[in-house]
């Protein structure tokens, strides 16, 4: 048994890239190592700026000896076949051993690949791994061709056992493994040889370099917390940072400073994102006011004056970064008390996508939808409207533009000092989410109005403009933005059909092209011989010629359910005159691809939001064929009915009539369905229990009534427990039916009452979802 | 590590140390080159010479213009006319980070007493169609250099890479100093007869150029020149390569690499006028782009740029 030791040592690796660099490190050399037959007791991976190290203990000294027998042609097989056989086992002809077998003579190769000793196969194995790291941006220097995060200077490969520690021969472009390796590089001199790993990270500590990143973690964590402690502040937690500054030091020194009076009125979201993203500051609380009052940097050495012009320097940086900030939020207030009316006029200059016009063509769309939705969420529709029209004013304040993670945080802060209630500027911060899983849903009704808008203008507009995820390919977040409407829907439960409002919204993205930009559409009517006319919004055919106006919005949804509609995607288009051939060479500008209607565009859009919802609901732990169970029946686009339906035939099917009616219910309608498809006709009318021959037959006509009695009411009260429950109770008399009756019996009329019957169970569970696609 | 050395007094002092300093370590010091660029790395000596094979060491001061950010000189650290240091070394050296801290001792940057760092930055040039990865030289939380090894310049892979290093002059000269604002640094030594700060030579110059590159500049004809620049550039590339006149091989490779530069600068003037659009704005830098990679093609067919 051996242990061994890895280091690869370079210049500053990226600390956001540190962390998966040790996982792959481990994973690629000890696969490597399984693969060509070592094994090994554990492997353990550390980082700092400068290194990536591996240690492995318990290695097995060799592989063991592998023999392969491998069958080949026949003896008497064609020339060509042998050596074919002979090229793929490497192979002489004399070499090969002929074997009896049921069709005559074979020939067999036997191959014996050797054990071999650890260095050449972990030389083999580093090498490899080296040269094919999955960094996510690697990078040449020098007169080199190899690729590393950064420049590669010097390799410890170093395998010890009994007989001692030995260098594992191996050079990868020029840099030969040794023993060697450095430590900090400020507050140690000079290469040094190390003997095992545990030689190895005392020394280095000795070097003042820590080597678990999680003990410089957790240093860093102790330090900076004393040191607020010592000064009757709290340390603000933040995970991310902590991981990012330790993979910044070798050998971490906090220092905490205070920021300066003058700044200490910004908001504490301004501070805190200020010195977090420039300089990598912890945030320091004063627990008495609140505040963020002062601020933890963390650096790389012990200086001769204890870090006093270290932290002097890192103080400087900061009063001017606040400085900015400071300037930035005074002019910012100055716009936000006057209204805003500057950045909202600034968002029309913004383009949102070549495609779906500006930021302001935008805001429009969704404010018109976020008042549509206001009244099925509780929200006042003049404020909805004004929350969905100021939402988005602080992208154009400075502080989010140097601060752009501040979106929405600015601008409820924006919105409070022009004068709006806390509703709407509640909006402004939250209509953004939930960006993420586990971030929050909005409640408040004008937030919710907002975002549900905002979300599904965003979907709308890029199927419009046929910019759908695809694969692993989701660059405007259309899947995030799905599962935001998901959540936001049933977290409030908002009742409301889908399709409507994407075909609002799809409206709403029209007319504001029909005003913006040309819009055209085809349509039968203007079919001219083989040349189609695509008629522009801003034409119409009038005495005078050519009068500009655009579509009203019932002309367009007209137009967008019925026929095709063109864009204009350049803004030269110009009319000269009703000459055809004129026009012709007008349109050849217009998008190639036309505008889907909007009964496509709604399908493949709720298309897309069921299988979306599928990934969701079975996340929740719903199955998917109860979803799909669900998806059959009508109001599909309204979640929150489809989940209450799905949830309530979820908990039915768990208990112990679930299956069985299941079963009964499957029985009936296979048999209707056969004799459906046999006689040509359908069995849905006119069973009369007049024609029932036995007591079962009897008691499922009283079932089945009893059971429409309650099942009835509680559908239209969407009480699915309530029917679910009622449709358990015919569990016992289908049963008692199929047991005691055949449907098809000899006498017609007996036949096809009962046919007629079993149509009435399949109606009646049908109307809770469609039982033929569960499974079971 | 080279012996820290006392702390200098004076901008130019800086610069003298820095030139000194590279120029023993082999360094061709060099002039700034005599047009607006906005950055040294515009340099032909940077961008054109980064190309090919051919070893190459160069240093110089280049001035650099950002009209956008000019500040009338009211700013205590934002110029629209300043200085950068540029080095550039072609293979990069395997001890580059060395020189590297070596220069900052030499300028009074002792790291007994500083912490300097190297934080992650990749740098990109849209316009040159250039990339490398780097990082951005922290020294007490104060960015003071910019380090990049070249991967890509004009569209051109870099075989072999070079090392580049900016220092951004006022900045890392203001902290060295330990002044807080740029206008009150002393340029000269400040026991000089005539003493001079930094304000007294350009306060008057960056309200000037401040109020000519918001409001005075004429747009038509900066679209003009634009547009002028970028057809010279193509016309002189387009010249065959045989020169009748001399019988010799000449590409004009580097009059076309200053029309280059010049469509860059009109385009950051235009910029700063504020009559690009967010829409249009890419649309310029993919031309101004096009330019340079045509004369990353055309440098890489002579002399100094083809690969030996």
């Amino acid at each position: 048994m051996a242990d061994l030791l890895i280091e690869l040592f370079s210049e500053e690796i990226p600390a956001r890239m540190q962390g998966k660099a040790r996982d792959d490190l481990r994973s690629l050399v000890t696969n490597g190592l399984v693969e060509a037959g070592l094994t090994y007791a554990s492997a353990g991976a550390f980082s700092t700026p400068r290194r990536l190290t591996l240690a492995i203990e318990g290695l097995t000294a060799e592989s063991k000896p592998v023999r392969e027998e491998r069958k080949g042609p026949n003896t008497t097989a064609p020339a060509a076949a042998i050596e074919g056989f002979l090229r793929s086992t490497g192979l002489t002809l004399d070499q090969l051993e002929r074997r009896a077998d049921k069709k005559g003579e074979v020939f067999f190769a036997v191959l014996e690949k050797p054990g071999r000793a650890a260095p050449a196969i972990i030389a083999e194995v580093l090498d490899t791994t080296i040269r094919t790291f999955p960094w996510p941006k690697s990078m040449r220097w020098g007169n080199g061709t190899l690729r590393w995060v950064r420049p590669l200077h010097s390799i410890i490969c170093l395998l010890s056992d009994e007989t001692g520690a030995h260098v594992v021969p191996l050079t990868v472009e020029g840099i030969t493994a040794s023993n060697t390796t450095e430590g900090h590089r400020f507050l140690s001199k000079g290469r040094f040889p190390v003997s095992s790993f545990d030689d190895y990270a005392l020394k280095l500590k000795r070097a003042h370099v820590v080597l678990d990143s999680a003990e410089r973690e957790a240093a860093i964590w102790q330090g900076a917390q004393n040191l607020a402690f010592a000064a009757g502040l709290e340390l603000v937690e933040d995970k991310g940072l902590l991981t990012e500054v330790a993979g910044l030091v070798e050998w971490p020194v906090p220092l905490l400073g205070r920021i300066a009076d003058a700044f200490l009125h910004l908001p504490p979201e301004v501070l805190q994102t200020s010195m977090k993203e420039h300089q990598k500051f912890f945030s320091v609380k004063n627990p008495k006011t609140g505040r963020i009052e002062g601020f933890v940097t963390v650096a790389n050495t012990e200086t001769t004056d204890h870090g006093a012009t270290i932290l002097k320097g890192n103080q400087k940086v900061l009063t001017a970064r606040l400085s900015d900030a400071r300037f930035f939020w005074e002019n910012d207030l100055r716009v936000a008390k006057a209204g805003m009316g500057e950045w909202l006029d600034g968002l029309k200059l913004v383009t949102f996508h070549n495609k779906l016009g500006s930021q302001a063509d935008r805001i429009a769309r969704i404010a018109a939808l976020a008042r549509e939705i206001a009244p099925l969420v509780g929200a006042d529709a003049d404020q909805a409207e004004k929350a969905a029209r100021i939402a988005k004013a602080d992208l154009r304040s400075a502080m989010v533009g140097e601060f752009p993670e501040l979106q929405g945080t600015m601008g409820r802060y924006y919105a409070l000092e022009s004068g709006e209630p806390d509703a709407i500027a509640n909006a402004a911060r939250d209509h953004y989410s939930p960006l993420g899983p586990s971030d929050a849903v909005p409640t408040e009704p004008v937030s919710v109005a907002v975002a549900l808008a905002d979300k599904i203008d965003t979907l709308t507009g890029f199927w419009a403009i046929d910019e759908k995820p695809t694969g692993s390919k989701d660059p405007f977040a259309l899947r995030r933005a799905a599962l935001g409407v998901f959540r936001l829907v049933l977290g409030n439960g908002v009742r409301t059909g889908l399709l409507d409002l994407a075909a609002s919204s799809y409206i709403g993205l029209l007319f504001s092209f029909s005003q913006k930009m040309l819009l055209g559409y085809v349509g039968d009517e203007f079919e001219n011989g083989d040349v189609i006319v695509r008629r522009t919004a801003h034409e119409k055919y009038s005495d005078e010629g050519i009068v500009s106006t655009s579509f009203n919005a019932g002309e367009l949804r007209a137009i967008a359910d019925s026929v095709d509609i063109f864009r204009a995607v350049s803004s030269s288009v110009s009319v000269s005159g009703t000459d055809s051939t004129a026009q012709t060479s007008i349109y050849t500008s217009y998008d190639e691809q036309p505008l889907p209607r909007t009964v496509g565009l709604s399908k493949d859009l709720l298309t897309f939001f069921h299988d979306r919802l599928k990934v969701f609901l079975k996340d929740q732990g719903i199955r998917h064929d109860i979803i799909d169970a669900c998806l059959a029946m009508p109001g599909n686009d309204d979640l929150t009915l489809l989940v209450k339906r799905a949830e309530a035939l979820a908990a039915f099917l768990k208990t112990e009539d679930g299956p069985n009616l299941l079963q009964g219910f499957k029985r009936a309608n296979t048999i209707l369905s056969q004799a459906e498809a046999k006689d040509g006709v359908e069995y849905s009318f006119g069973a009369d229990p007049k024609f029932a021959e036995t007591d079962e037959e009897r008691a499922l006509f009283t079932a089945l009534d009893t059971a429409e009695a309650t099942i009835t009411p509680a559908m239209s009260r969407e009480d699915f427990p309530a029917a679910m429950a009622a449709m358990a109770a015919l569990r016992a008399p289908i049963d008692g039916f199929f047991t005691s009756v055949q449907v098809n019996a000899d006498n017609p009329i007996t036949r096809r009452n009962r046919l007629n019957l079993l149509h009435r169970i399949r109606a009646i569970c049908s109307g809770v979802a469609d039982l033929t696609k569960v499974e079971g | 590590m080279a012996e820290t050395r006392k702390a200098p007094r004076s901008f130019q002092e800086i610069i003298l140390r820095l030139q000194n300093y590279w120029a023993t370590k082999g360094c061709a010091v060099l002039q700034p080159y005599d047009m607006e660029v906005g950055a040294g790395t515009f340099h032909p000596a940077t961008t054109l010479r980064s190309l090919g094979t051919k070893p190459w060491a160069a240093a110089y001061v280049q001035p650099s213009r950002r009209p956008t950010d000019g500040r009338y000189g009211e700013n205590p650290n934002r110029l629209q006319h300043y200085y950068q240091y540029q080095v550039i070394i072609k293979p990069s050296p395997p001890d580059l980070q060395a020189l590297y801290l070596g220069s900052l001792a030499e300028i009074g940057l002792d790291p007994a007493l500083h912490d300097i760092r190297f934080v992650e930055d990749d740098w990109e040039s849209p316009t040159l169609g250039a990339w490398g990865l780097g990082w951005e030289v922290w020294c007490d939380g104060m960015e003071v250099s910019q380090f990049t090894y070249f991967q890509q310049v004009g569209g051109h892979d870099c075989r072999p890479v070079s090392g580049e290093l900016t220092y951004g002059l006022e900045r890392l000269a203001m902290y060295v100093l330990g002044v807080d604002h740029v206008m009150d640094m002393p340029f000269n030594d400040p026991d000089s007869p005539i003493a001079l700060t930094y304000g007294d030579i350009f306060r008057q110059t960056e309200e000037e150029y401040s109020r000519h590159n918001f409001d005075g500049a004429t747009t038509e004809m900066l679209f003009q020149h634009f547009k002028d620049a970028e057809a010279e550039c193509q016309r002189l590339l387009d010249f065959p390569a045989d020169d009748p006149k001399t019988g010799k091989r000449i590409i004009m490779a580097h009059p076309a690499y200053d029309q280059t530069i010049k469509a860059s600068h009109l385009f950051n003037l235009l910029d700063a006028r504020g009559v690009i659009s967010v829409t249009e704005r890419q649309a310029y830098i993919g031309r101004v782009r096009a330019l340079a990679k045509k004369c990353a093609d055309a440098f890489r067919q002579t002399e100094a740029g083809m690969d030996a």
